[in-house]
């Protein structure tokens, strides 16, 4: 078989690729290995997507029905693969996919990968005890509570406050499942402030900053979970021990961008620890572009949908025989702590995203000949900034400050 | 000045505000005519949508996602989560059905978010 573009993945990313190659007229395969499309939004049942996409609010499986229905628009040109999973990528562009009815060879002019991200798994974090029944990544149990329909527990303890770890503890205590507080490791919470209110204190959840589970116990299910105090290199404190007795742990402690099947063809950028990309979505290879969390963490699907349209279209260039260079590098300097993306060719303006390193009151952002002043920056509130190339020409490296002001 | 930060979005406008004989006297921070009204709200009676799902019978799956279609009160989220446990519909479902007329009175609706199709049980 044989296709102009291979669109792996089939979540925000993927959809906006292959629509926007479409549009171009180009013949696509979108390959996504659950049985529908739409990612992790189908899961996401809460409000709060395509605010800046759509100008209206709406929940993931809104969003993703949006798309689906545009991918079925295209159907001349689009072929979705579901329930089809890409076993292997080699140096010659042809892919190995796998389906419950065959196993297939597919020969492509272009690959946007849309793999999208991983949840960080309990076994990562070293946390000493046994290993009872009961601990769940916040991606799982929102599955198996909102698609499944399935009660993971009766008393749960929430790890990590970012946005997920947020929604899940409003989510199971809705769901009548008593949440006793999320645990935080950093003086500060990981999600967005409308989360904290919206999801903990509307519902009375207390939340433990600075603090870290030291223990797990339980024979067969998770019986108890002990927390302690941190100090400023995340050390628990002796003698601040607080136990809890939960049947349930959920983990939310951060996503990681899925990449494995590259390795080898493209490079990463440690930092992301994503696939190392340039504005145009291009990867190191210059037949593999990227977009989506496999990229870097994004906070919002909306900016996901726009890299996903913008690797689509330029994939599509490609195809076409436009030929372009990744350009200078992007370089997180002063209070940065990670950009994206990683290179500027100058083909366009730059869309730029960037966290900053540590919470701030007041920072003016410095890249080339751009600076803009920024309010109480913290570190999961993803800035993201449109500069005019004129502002960044003759440069061969570009440098992203945040000054303290 | 107090200050409040927004909900209904996630641009999280964090907005100062000062009350004088319960009155609001001055706003900042704002950035869309919504940020007011969620303020007013909020010092009278705070509200919020409410996103969760409802059983489907003969459906591809066995659950449909909701939300109300527009923010309720906050101290009624505990009866509506009663209400929405016992209802139990029909596939096919298709995304912004209604599910649920006036919910408790609020004005709100509730709404189907996704689309279940209709599985012939054997």
């Amino acid at each position: 078989m044989k296709t102009d573009v291979l669109v792996i993945g089939a979540g925000a990313a993927g959809m906006a690729a292959a629509i926007a190659a479409a549009k171009r007229n180009l013949k696509v395969v979108i390959a996504e290995r659950d049985e529908i499309t739409g990612g992790i939004l189908n899961q996401c049942i809460h409000n709060g997507f395509g605010l800046h996409y759509f100008r209206e609010e709406l929940t993931g499986p809104e969003y993703a029905e949006r798309f689906r229905e545009q991918l079925s628009r295209y159907t001349g040109s689009i072929e979705v693969l579901t329930d089809c999973h890409v076993l292997k990528l080699d140096r010659n562009k042809k892919a190995l996919l796998v389906s419950p009815k065959n196993v297939f060879e597919l020969e492509a002019k272009v690959v946007v990968y849309a793999a999208g991200a991983r949840e960080r798994p309990f076994g990562s974090l070293m946390i000493p005890g046994d290993r009872p029944s009961g601990i769940f990544t916040a991606g799982v149990a929102q599955r198996l509570m909102n698609i499944d329909n399935r009660k993971v527990g009766r008393r749960a303890l929430i790890v990590g406050s970012g946005d997920i770890g947020m929604i899940m503890a409003r989510r199971l205590t809705l769901e009548g499942i008593e949440v006793v507080g999320v645990v935080e490791r950093l003086p500060y919470p990981g999600g967005l402030l409308r989360n904290v209110i919206q999801c903990l204190k509307d519902f009375n959840i207390p939340l433990y900053l600075s603090s870290t589970v030291v223990e797990v116990k339980g024979s067969e299910r998770l019986e108890e979970v002990v927390v302690a105090r941190v100090d400023e290199q995340f050390r628990p404190i002796p003698g601040t021990e607080k136990s809890f007795k939960v049947d349930t742990l959920v983990l939310s402690v951060g996503l990681i961008p899925q990449v494995e099947m590259l390795n080898g063809l493209v490079t990463l950028d440690k930092r992301t620890r994503g696939i190392a990309c340039s504005n145009t979505g291009q990867s190191s290879n210059e037949w593999i572009f990227a977009a989506g969390n496999c990229t870097a963490v994004f906070d919002l699907v909306d900016y996901v949908t726009k890299e996903g349209e913008r690797a689509g279209e330029y994939a599509s260039r490609y195809v076409n025989g436009e030929r372009f260079s990744l350009g200078v590098p992007i370089v997180p300097g002063e209070n940065v702590m990670l950009t994206f993306p990683n290179y500027y060719n100058d083909v366009d303006d730059l869309t730029l995203y960037l966290r900053c390193k540590k919470p701030m009151e007041k920072a003016l952002l410095k890249v080339g000949g751009f600076e803009k002043t920024f309010e109480d920056l913290i570190p999961s509130e993803m800035i993201v900034v449109k500069i005019p190339k004129q502002k960044l020409s003759n440069l061969d490296r570009i440098e992203v400050k945040l000054e303290e002001v | 000045m107090e200050k409040i930060v927004c909900v209904l979005c996630p641009m999280g406008c964090k907005i100062k505000y000062s009350v004088e004989d319960g009155k609001i006297v001055s706003v900042e921070g704002n950035r869309c005519p919504r940020g007011l009204s969620y303020l007013e709200d909020e010092l009278k009676e705070p509200k919020r949508i409410v996103p969760t799902s409802v059983r489907v019978v003969n459906g591809e799956l066995p659950l449909a996602s909701v939300k109300t279609s527009k923010p309720i009160p906050k101290r009624l989220i505990p009866e509506f989560m009663e209400l929405v446990k016992q209802v139990q519909i029909e596939a096919p479902v298709k995304v912004g059905d209604v599910i649920l007329k006036n919910v408790l009175d609020t004005g709100a609706d509730v709404v189907a978010t996704r689309t279940v199709k209709r599985v012939n049980s054997a």
